[in-house]
């Protein structure tokens, strides 16, 4: 299939998060969060309709989750999730040992110092929150793709063990 | 002695790390519908798609001369030559062409007949007037611009300059397949050239 470069989708996520952060919501992280979710939720739900085509339809939850951690994830990141971790109540743990957008995105400092107006929060907090901000994006590409399975969740990151990332999965019931 | 030329745009991106290009079709989409259902306004939703790729390309330009081996461009001409089968083959994998020169080689127009942009892409009607990549001219305004202020700061991955000025352009839409066209034209007006000031003697 057709290729570009990888540094158009680097900066156009990281020019994409930093419009939401810092123009149009500089002071409501949660609104920007909201809008940078319902992009990657649209752009999941498209892929997974296409990687999906073809297929029968998936027998269960853990088969969907499967598909999700193999072949969506190597379409985009040209490797699959590394460790795949269920209570068997709806809950999966997805966790990718070096994800790449991390490592690769570049985080804009203006971004960082529009975060939080508290000055004694620290500079770590500061860059974890731009962090976050970037990772609402996959989580809502994770969630549109199962929402196009058939499969409504919550999604949420977990970089408590960088460059790990662990994306988790909450089946609504 | 002969310059040494850039290498060929094919080359390079034959060694960039690439991607699935649907990833970046659809996020860019889904990006543009995203700004059409909060600004509403179908010009500031143009407007705001022009400051992302300006500061884009403000960025780009970094990579673009330690990977492209492009070192002076003599004039304006050369350089929209270099943007055209250099820059948007090695970002987007496809080869742009530039013809409709002025007399004085100030404007001209940059012309794609393959847009990875617009894979999957059509226009409702409500969107009339969107120009819907003008991610793109915002791109190549910024790239102009900045690459002065680039190499003012001495990097030394960047061997030597690409332009001693700094270019200020005016990149408007001529023609769209989305909206009917049989092709992707941008014109590019040069509307100012601004003398580099260097930091410290140049001693070329």
């Amino acid at each position: 299939g057709r290729e570009v470069s990888e540094s158009c989708v680097d900066s156009l996520l990281t020019e994409m998060v930093s419009t939401y952060c810092n123009r149009f919501y500089a002071n409501k992280p949660e609104l920007a969060a909201r809008r940078i979710e319902a992009i990657g939720y649209q752009v999941g739900h498209q892929l997974s309709e296409r990687y999906t085509m073809e297929r029968p339809r998936f027998s269960d939850h853990l088969e969907a989750i499967k598909f999700i951690c193999k072949d969506f994830w190597s379409e985009l990141f040209k490797k699959q999730i590394d460790n795949l971790k269920t209570n068997h109540r709806g809950t999966f743990v997805l966790q990718d040992n070096g994800f790449r957008w991390l490592s690769r995105i570049s985080l804009d400092p203006s971004l960082e110092n529009a975060e939080s107006q508290d000055p004694s929060a620290s500079t770590e907090s500061k860059a974890a929150q731009a962090t976050s901000m970037h990772l609402y994006f996959p989580c809502g590409i994770i969630r549109g793709a199962l929402s196009n399975l058939g499969i409504p969740c919550a999604v949420s990151a977990d970089i408590s063990n960088l460059p790990a990332c662990s994306f988790v999965v909450r089946i609504k019931a | 002695m002969a310059p040494v030329g850039p290498r060929s745009g094919d080359a390079i991106f034959a060694n960039m790390e690439r991607v699935n290009a649907e990833l970046f079709t659809l996020t860019y989409g889904a990006t543009v519908r995203q700004l059409l259902t909060d600004l509403e306004e179908v010009d500031e939703v143009n407007k705001q798609l022009d400051q992302m790729g300006y500061n884009i390309g403000i960025r780009l330009v970094d990579e673009f001369l330690a990977k492209s081996n492009v070192s002076r461009c003599v004039d304006f001409k050369e350089t929209a030559e270099v943007i055209a089968k250099v820059g948007f083959k090695m970002f987007l994998g496809v080869t742009a062409s530039v013809t409709n020169w002025d007399a004085d080689g100030t404007c001209c127009s940059i012309v794609l007949e393959d847009n990875p942009l617009v894979d999957f892409v059509e226009l409702p009607d409500t969107c009339q007037g969107l120009y819907y990549c003008n991610i793109l001219s915002g791109v190549i305004r910024g790239a102009l611009e900045m690459v002065s202020n680039t190499s003012s700061f001495a990097q030394p991955s960047i061997p030597s300059f690409l332009w001693d000025v700094s270019l200020k352009t005016e990149v408007t839409w001529i023609r769209d397949v989305l909206r009917g066209d049989d092709a992707y034209e941008l014109q590019v007006k040069l509307v100012k050239q601004v003398p580099e000031e260097y930091p410290y003697k140049d001693d070329e």
